[in-house]
């Protein structure tokens, strides 16, 4: 981030343009137990800031992003909570409220470029669709607006791109387009779930300084959804670490890395490739798996693979320590209580 | 695209080339060979062999096989024997082909004007009665042989009720122009309604007996090919971008569902000869399926010939079209 962002942002400054509340989504499975997904969730985000939602695969950061959205399955599903975009709750609007504000006010890209474009409609028109709807243009009025997008965001030869069909184009180029289509509106918030996941890693690095630069243009705010907290390093005002449906730890990006608290953030940063470290040398990623998780209700999710474990870990939930900025969850972190 | 479609055309005529071979295959295998298909089992050895000489039997295999596609080619097949003694075979052919086209149109028409939008609300409503309902509707259509159907109409709403024509295509008495042989299309273009009207309501049980399974089928696939679009993470992309679901639903979802819709509605029109030969059986209605039922059993080897050739050269029109068609809807088809 620039310095003239973080003084533009200062922590607290600013009314939060999203704020998320205990969130709480439960899937019902047939003959199951409910399964909960998002179990209390809060964060918040400021205009123009950019956030990030880190943690491993299966600790709900996506179906966070859906819950906010309104993208769950209409089935299935319970969600709790309250997300408050610009003074409204988002869980609570109408269907067609919330379809008004999706792709004008609140936009989204996704992790897989190819399966996430439409392979029969070409690129100019999955880019014009969202102007028409809503901006009320026709389709000959926001062609050549989508030229400008496509150009905008580093795609060479736009106008014949236009015509294009997504197959024509290469994983970084795909994923260029949905970043277009996602901006063709100037939303105020833009949530990306693992939008480099899927790419190749010359190509991850490229489409992070895109987005990196766009948010900082067009003054953007980004959730950043990843696994990876190398990803969150380069981008983030702030990070939030999820472990098993709740946020465990939350800071600066400064603070976050020099002086993480929560065992599990130590993991996950200890499990960062580096560039200066001697070939072969083994990776240090958190031991066991989710799969051995406690129940949040009476336990610490992440003690039976946690280094730090006390006994009040296995009998009582840790409650949060801190505020909206930073804090974590956790009754022994590193560095010793304050 | 043009190259496609020159590329399909050759690779039709090889096709029907190959199929003429073994046409000409079977009939030399016939018991007897084809002299006894012409002239009977019972026949002196002279006649026999007169005929012979003039078939050219006399001579080498590959020569005769020559002989036949020439004569083929000139649409010399022989003369009916039995489906209409005397006739040309080709004649024949092309005498009964309106018919079944009119009746095939119908029944597609149907199939299609059913299926796709039953099987489009049956995903929509995955789970609700209406999918139900439909589903073993549909699973009913499939089972049902082709001739129950047709016999059950008929007993109904013939028979029984009387309120449909029992067989044939045209009313005995009724004095109507022809013009294409399609007997719906002559009452329009003559604006003799009453002719018209008439031919309508001989053409009613007919095709919906033929569309029954077109039908079924185009439903099953239709729910089947949305059910699976609506999963597609494009779907989601198009919700995120807060498009109104009309637009979702004609754009994103039920133009990539029609992908596998529009090859089982060609693969269906390839099989309609069949559901035509039971189904105009059971109806009297003189077309295709009719003269190939007739000639079959009465063995009327020139005019099955013609018509095992014609059915083969339609099935890989119906193909290319098929083709044509999904490469239009699909660009990774069309754009290499
Ligand atoms: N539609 C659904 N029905 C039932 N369970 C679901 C559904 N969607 C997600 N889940 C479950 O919710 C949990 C969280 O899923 P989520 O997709 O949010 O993970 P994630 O953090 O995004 O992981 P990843 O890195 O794999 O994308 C998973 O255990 C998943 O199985
Ligand atoms: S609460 Fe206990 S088990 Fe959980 S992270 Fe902290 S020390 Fe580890
Ligand atoms: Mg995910």
């Amino acid at each position: 981030m620039t310095q003239a962002q973080a003084t533009r942002h200062p922590r607290g400054a600013s009314e939060p343009l999203l704020s998320v509340r205990d969130l709480r989504v439960t899937f019902q499975r047939q003959g199951d137990a409910a399964f909960k997904a998002v179990d209390g969730v809060s964060f918040d985000v400021r205009p123009g800031q950019t956030v990030g939602l880190v943690g491993e695969s299966g600790c709900g950061k996506s179906v966070t992003s859906l819950a906010i959205m309104g993208l769950l399955p209409e089935r299935g599903n319970t969600v709790e909570g309250k997300a408050v975009f610009d003074g409204e709750d988002l869980l609570t609007l109408s269907p067609s409220a919330m379809r008004d504000r999706r792709g004008a006010e609140i936009a989204m890209i996704f992790q897989d470029p190819l399966s996430s474009l439409n392979p029969v409609i070409t690129i100019g028109r999955q880019v014009t669709e969202v102007m028409e709807r809503h901006q009320g243009l026709s389709r000959k009025q926001a062609t050549p607006k989508a030229r400008d997008l496509l150009e905008r965001v580093g795609i060479p030869d736009p106008k014949a791109r236009l015509v294009n069909y997504p197959h024509q184009l290469s994983g970084g180029m795909r994923q260029r387009a949905l970043i277009a289509m996602a901006l063709a509106c100037n939303p105020r918030l833009l949530i990306a779930d693992e939008p480099t996941t899927a790419l190749d890693v010359t190509i991850q690095a490229q489409i992070l300084a895109l987005l990196k630069e766009l948010v900082v243009d067009t003054g953007t705010a980004l959730v950043m959804i990843t696994h990876d907290l190398g990803v969150v390093a380069g981008l983030c005002d702030e990070v939030n670490v999820l472990y098993g449906g709740k946020v465990v730890e939350r800071g600066g990006r400064h603070g976050l890395f020099k002086r993480p608290r929560h065992p599990y953030t130590v993991g996950l940063l200890n499990s960062i490739p580096r560039l200066d470290a001697p070939l072969g040398e083994k990776l240090d990623p958190v031991p066991g798996s989710v799969a051995d998780n406690l129940p949040w209700a009476s336990a610490c999710a992440f003690a039976p693979r946690c280094s730090q474990v006390v006994d009040a870990c296995t009998s009582h939930t840790p409650e949060w320590e801190g505020d909206h900025v930073v804090g974590h969850r956790c009754f022994n972190p590193m560095g010793g209580t304050p | 695209m043009i190259r496609f479609v020159v590329r399909r055309l050759l690779q039709m005529c090889v096709v029907v080339l190959v199929l003429s071979m073994l046409v000409f295959a079977w009939l030399r295998s016939l018991p007897g060979g084809p002299v006894s298909a012409i002239l009977g089992e019972r026949q002196t050895p002279e006649r026999r062999a007169a005929l012979e000489a003039a078939l050219g039997l006399d001579q080498p295999l590959p020569v005769q096989y020559l002989k036949f596609l020439e004569r083929a080619l000139q649409g010399n097949f022989g003369v009916s024997t039995k489906v209409l003694p005397g006739e040309d075979a080709l004649q024949v052919f092309l005498d009964r082909l309106p018919a079944t086209i009119e009746l095939s149109f119908v029944a597609m028409v149907l199939a299609i004007a059913l299926g796709i939008p039953l099987g489009y609300l049956a995903a929509r409503r995955r789970g609700s009665v209406i999918d139900n309902g439909a589903v073993i509707f549909s699973l009913v259509g499939i089972a049902v042989p082709v001739f129950f159907t047709a016999f059950l109409l008929k007993y109904f709403f013939a028979v029984e009720w009387n309120l449909l024509p029992v067989s044939g295509r045209q009313s005995t008495g009724l004095d109507a122009t022809r013009i294409t042989g399609m007997f719906v299309l002559d009452g329009i273009l003559t604006r003799e309604w009453d002719a018209a009207w008439d031919a309508i309501k001989h053409l009613i049980l007919p095709a919906v007996a033929l569309a029954t399974i077109p039908f079924a089928v185009i439903f099953r696939i239709t729910r089947a090919a949305v059910l699976d679009v609506l999963d597609e993470d494009y779907v989601r992309t198009a919700e995120a971008k807060g498009l109104t679901t009309r637009v979702i639903r004609a754009r994103h979802v039920l133009r990539n569902a029609m992908l596998p819709v529009v090859t089982t509605i060609g693969l269906q029109i390839g099989g309609l000869l069949a559901g035509a030969v039971l189904t105009e059986t059971v109806f009297s209605f003189r077309g295709v399926g009719d003269a190939l039922a007739t000639a079959f059993r009465d063995k009327d080897y020139p005019v099955l010939q013609v018509l095992i050739l014609a059915a083969a050269v339609i099935y890989v029109l119906v193909n290319l079209l098929v083709d044509i068609a999904y490469a239009v809807i699909d660009p990774r088809i069309r754009t290499r």
